[in-house]
């Protein structure tokens, strides 16, 4: 229980006894309520007190519905009731009593009747009926429902000004709930208005404010009365602090805002007083700053005069730059309502502004990004998206991230270009494949006018030449291999562009260290694209010169086409057509091409194909046969595409751990550079100066984009999927291509569990005795215990076909790396992710510290990361090779590991305790 | 506004009220998801949220968080002084308040917010004012009881 009710507790006799202090009500010492607060306040757990109340709620139901309850012992009994409900306990029994009391009671107990009514009961509870007839007989109409209005009406006439208002505004709520049914009666409303009674007048603003549209006629009544408040004409009762009427100034200052919006006669009228208003209020207290920002809201609503936007501009740089919070929070709020008419405003409160980006305070930084994304224009946009990028990451809410993301998204249907460049730059290898896919489907798809692709293609090729004018080193490999899609297919549209510019710029990049070999090929494929005129050819001949000594098959191959086509013009532009006809790409799924092949090899004895399930069937019996000579192979290529990042062009998926390290390390190295040294080069006189800034920092996880198309796991199908963009599918030596060695791998244990991506692949001749080694990454997007990876080999010698099939069973735990957190971020994800397993595992026990040495098992045998021991709890972390986390909470429990695994991916749970219950089997 | 809550710094709820129709479980949920995040905040940061789609104001009155739901144009500077001017108003009724008067005498706290905004909206500004409703209708009480003392009698 608390510390301050505990020790308040112990002052209660004496507070009780003290109970003359007149108006003040204090506790007898006798009530039931006290005594079930106090019963309360000793209990220590929750579940003695859901005892204690549920003993409660059974004797005052006894109570409520013994015919010899008093009247008085029923309001106390009521007022228990309440009590237990606020706790969260169900009291229903007591709604149908209540009412009766209210019904029946003598004034005071009504008091507690109706109370215990307004509670209790919402609009569409059933009783509410009963209680209509009840309110009907008593003359406070405190109550309201849809069917009384006549009622209130008569109210509205009545002496009291107190009950007149009142009645206004049960009126007012009459008018939220059905407004058609006071449309008769809006001629009252006017007359309430007109009270003599101030407080009247002010209820009825309420009601105004709903429809004020209507009412233009009555904007100058509305001015005087401002007017007169301004001017301190109320009774002192209606100050707040020695400001007069503040409620009914912000309410009269809202009216006048939505009356002026748009209309210029209308406002002209209410300049002055909003001048005296903005004059008046110049104490500085809560209150008055309530009500300049009302003003200022009000000014910049209404048709503009400049002077007094001078001066609310003025206001909302007191705001800004106050050291109170709350007026800061506020005055980056006018600001964002603001900017849209006069950016400038914002530039004047830049580092204000950039200092509320670091803010500790989240709805601070919010707010700011909120403000930013007003601003937004095609030379800040890069930061500001860099920025919502990054408090993505730290965001846990929900509804934060789903506006934040929506509001990238907008970005980017305005600035499509510049965002996903971004978006690439920041995101980086760690960006989904999809994305760029994506991207560049757009783009080669494009929208529905020609002119805007042709504006946007242009634009693109403009800017990435820049880029790699440039520093490029620093650019992320999936942004490269973008650029030089993007090169290659439309640079022709620039025609005053010479190829051997872009040439030049794409040998640079062939010529950088970082880039990786995948890369490598997207450039030379670009080449292979452009190469036309004399200089290019040259350009194109040095680099298949250096190239052909490369150890990297795949871009020897490359090299070897671009010299090739680079000579022969007829063919390359046969090949590779000029890219400007939406032509979609057909894609033969069902191979019929091969129809001719497969018939000569069955027809040379070569076996008949069989799907899949029965191939696995029948591999299952004969297992041995096939793991043979590819055993060595495989697994060695999975780990070489992991370590080298070595991929085939085609495959734009696994993001190893190695470049996931660098990109860590990049990051770590970029935020630093961030500090505010940096800020003064970020703005400039036009706004972001995003050329000088080297774009270092590499954010860690992708954003949804809205461009993307969750087309990514289309699994493999056994054809080239057709997300990937046209790449260079016509291999020039037709005839090799049917020789070649063609390899599918298709994975798929019992169903359609989990999939790896697998295309066509073919090579060159592989001469005898030698080895050819083909690389594939893959990505799991289902996970379960083990994988099979299953794959057929066709080959002909001396005319007769051959076939050879292989399986290769990957465990789980290949695909398991250690993931780094902290203590704090693993405690934010665990509560966020859904998918959760639990049981209970051996424990190793030779050691003095069995969890420590058990968990030291787990992270030897499965990779995994220790976030932290503490006593008997120890918390692991993991993810898959790409991004998605497995988090373990294990402690002991009764001589036995207890662990509870959860992750955003269904099955990895699961998957992974069968691997951490083998690993510690053997133990 | 949309609800009033207080609640303690242990995030036990002291007092609610509702002037939009939810649910129990909902507005079970609302507090209890609430509670949580206006208690994580550090003193120093501001006291308004965009909490989902509400803008919540809150404030801290010794060990009681006062917390009001209001609407989206609602502004935010007048709803931090309607919760000022209920505290004002419980500190006078009770001669400086605390968080004990509220849980024992939660009802009086109900009459004096009646008193106060009626149905969502601020209807009685002035301290005064409030405060001498609510004495009549204490003295009515109290002179009623003396009636029927003397009748008993």
């Amino acid at each position: 229980m608390s510390d301050v009710v505990e020790k308040t507790l112990t002052a209660l006799p004496s507070l009780l006894s003290l109970d003359s202090q007149p108006g003040s009500a204090k506790l007898s010492s006798t009530s039931k309520l006290g005594a079930l607060i106090r019963g309360i306040t000793e209990l220590t757990s929750k579940h003695e007190e859901e005892k204690l109340i549920q003993r409660e709620l059974a004797s005052l139901k006894d109570q409520v519905s013994s015919p010899n309850t008093s009247m008085r012992q029923m309001k106390e009994a009521m007022v228990r009731a309440i009590y237990c409900e606020m706790l969260g306990y169900e009291a229903s029994f007591s709604y149908i009593h209540a009412i009766k009391l209210a019904q029946q009671g003598s004034i005071l107990d009504k008091r507690v009747g109706y109370l215990a009514v307004t509670l209790f009961l919402n609009e569409n509870h059933e009783l509410l009926l009963l209680l209509v007839n009840t309110v009907l007989k008593p003359n406070v109409p405190q109550r309201y429902d849809t069917c009384n209005t006549p009622l209130v009406e008569e109210k509205l006439n009545h002496p009291k000004e107190i009950i007149r208002r009142k009645a206004v505004l049960a009126l007012y709520k009459f008018y939220l709930i059905a407004p058609n049914q006071v449309q008769h009666i809006h001629n009252r409303f006017r007359k309430a208005l007109c009270d003599k009674d101030p407080g009247v007048m002010f209820a009825s603003l309420h009601i105004y404010l709903q429809m004020i549209k209507g009412y233009k006629d009555l904007t100058a009544s509305f001015v005087t009365i401002l007017k007169q408040v301004v001017s301190g004409k109320l009774p002192m009762d209606f100050n707040y602090h020695s400001v007069p009427a503040p409620w009914l100034q912000i309410q009269l200052l809202r009216i006048l805002s939505i009356l002026g919006k748009n209309d210029q006669s209308t406002s002209e009228i209410m300049y002055d007083v909003l001048d005296e208003s903005l004059k008046r209020a110049e104490i500085n207290h809560n209150i008055t700053y309530a009500i300049l920002y009302e003003c200022v809201k009000c000014i910049y609503t209404i048709y503009p005069k400049t002077d007094l936007l001078e001066k609310a501009a003025k206001c909302i740089g007191n705001f800004v730059l106050s050291s109170k919070i709350n007026l800061k929070y506020l005055g980056l709020k006018a600001l964002t309502y603001v900017v849209q008419q006069d950016p400038k405003l914002a530039l004047q409160h830049q580092m204000t502004i950039i200092e509320c980006l670091d803010h500790p305070d989240v709805i601070i930084k919010r707010e700011t990004l909120e403000l930013l994304f007003r601003i937004t224009n095609a030379q800040n946009i890069t930061v500001i998206v860099e920025k919502m990028l990054e408090f993505l990451h730290q965001s846990k809410d929900d509804h934060t991230t789903i506006d934040l993301v929506g509001k990238v998204a907008e970005i980017a249907e305005k600035y499509p270009l510049q965002t996903m460049n971004t978006v690439f730059s920041l995101g980086g290898d760690m960006i989904q494949p999809d994305i760029p896919n994506s991207f560049l489907k757009l783009l080669s798809e494009g929208f529905e006018s020609e002119e805007e692709n042709k504006k946007l293609r242009l634009f693109a090729v403009d800017s990435y030449i820049l880029l790699l004018e440039g520093e490029t080193r620093n650019l992320p490999q999936r942004f490269l291999q973008v650029i030089s899609w993007v090169l290659g297919e439309y640079s022709h549209l620039r025609n005053d562009l010479d190829p051997a510019r872009v040439m030049t710029l794409l040998t640079k990049l062939l010529e950088m260290r970082q880039t990786s070999s995948e890369t490598k090929t997207w450039v030379l494929m670009a080449m292979t694209k452009l190469c036309s005129g004399e200089a290019s050819v040259s350009i194109a001949r040095s680099v298949c010169e250096d190239l052909s000594s490369s150890m990297d098959t795949v871009q020897r191959q490359r090299a070897h086409e671009l010299l090739l086509l680079s000579q022969d013009r007829a063919l390359r532009s046969q090949l590779l057509p000029l890219c400007s006809d939406p032509e979609p790409l057909e894609v033969d799924s069902s191979l019929s091409f091969l129809d001719a092949f497969v018939s000569e090899a069955l027809a040379a004895g070569a076996a008949p194909y069989k799907p899949p399930h029965q191939r696995q069937e029948e591999l299952a019996q004969q297992k041995a046969l096939s793991l043979e000579p590819y055993e060595l192979s495989l697994p060695i290529n999975m780990s070489s595409s992991c370590v080298t990042g070595r991929q085939s062009p085609t495959l734009m998926s696994v993001s190893s751990g190695l470049s996931g390290d660098s990109a860590e390390l990049s990051h770590k190295g970029g935020s630093t550079t961030l500090k505010l040294e940096g800020v003064k080069r970020v703005w400039g006189r036009e706004g972001y100066l995003s050329k000088k800034e080297p774009v270092e920092e590499v954010a860690q996880a992708e954003i949804p984009s809205p461009l993307s198309s969750p087309n990514q796991h289309t699994g493999a199908s056994g054809t080239s999927s057709n997300t990937h963009p046209p790449i260079p599918t016509p291999e020039p030596e037709q005839e090799k291509q049917q020789l070649a060695s063609s390899l599918f791998v298709g994975l798929g244990s019992q169903s359609s569990l989990c999939l790896v991506r697998a295309d066509i692949y073919s090579t060159q001749d592989v001469p005898s005795h030698s080895v050819a080694v083909f690389q594939y990454s893959l990505s799991v997007i289902r996970p379960v215990v083990h994988f099979e990876v299953m794959g057929m080999l066709s080959y002909q010698s001396s005319h007769k076909s051959h076939e050879v099939e292989f399986t290769y069973k990957l465990p789980l735990t290949n695909f398991i790396r250690p993931f780094t957190v902290s203590t704090e971020q693993y405690g934010a994800m665990w509560l966020a992710f859904s998918n959760d397993t639990k049981q209970n595992l051996n424990l190793v026990t030779d050691g003095q510290d069995s969890l420590t040495d058990t968990l030291n098992v787990l992270k030897g045998k499965l990779n995994l990361h220790i976030v932290e021991i503490i006593g008997m709890e120890g918390i692991v972390a993991c993810r898959l090779a790409q991004d998605q986390p497995c988090l373990l909470h294990c402690h002991i429990h009764a001589g036995t590991l207890a662990v509870w695994l959860r992750s955003p991916v269904p099955d990895l749970p699961d998957s992974l305790l069968y691997h951490c219950q083998r690993a510690l089997e053997g133990t | 506004m949309q609800f009033m809550l207080l609640f303690s710094r242990q995030g036990k709820l002291r007092l609610q009220k509702w002037y939009v129709p939810l649910s129990d479980k909902e507005k079970k949920k609302i507090t209890r998801e609430l509670v949580q995040t206006v208690l994580a905040r550090k003193p120093k940061m501001c006291s308004f949220l965009e909490w989902r789609d509400l803008k919540v104001v809150y404030k801290r009155y010794a060990s009681l968080y006062f917390c009001c739901a209001v609407e989206v144009q609602d502004n935010e500077l007048i709803t931090l002084e309607i919760i000022h001017r209920y505290v004002e108003l419980l500190d006078k009724y009770f001669g400086s308040v605390c968080e004990l008067d509220i849980i024992f005498n939660f009802e009086k706290a109900y009459f004096i917010l009646d008193e106060f905004l009626l149905g969502g909206e601020a209807q009685e500004t002035s301290k005064k004012n409030v405060l001498k409703a609510i004495e009549q209708a204490d003295l009515l009480q109290e002179s009623h009881k003396k009636t029927k003392d003397v009748v008993s009698i």
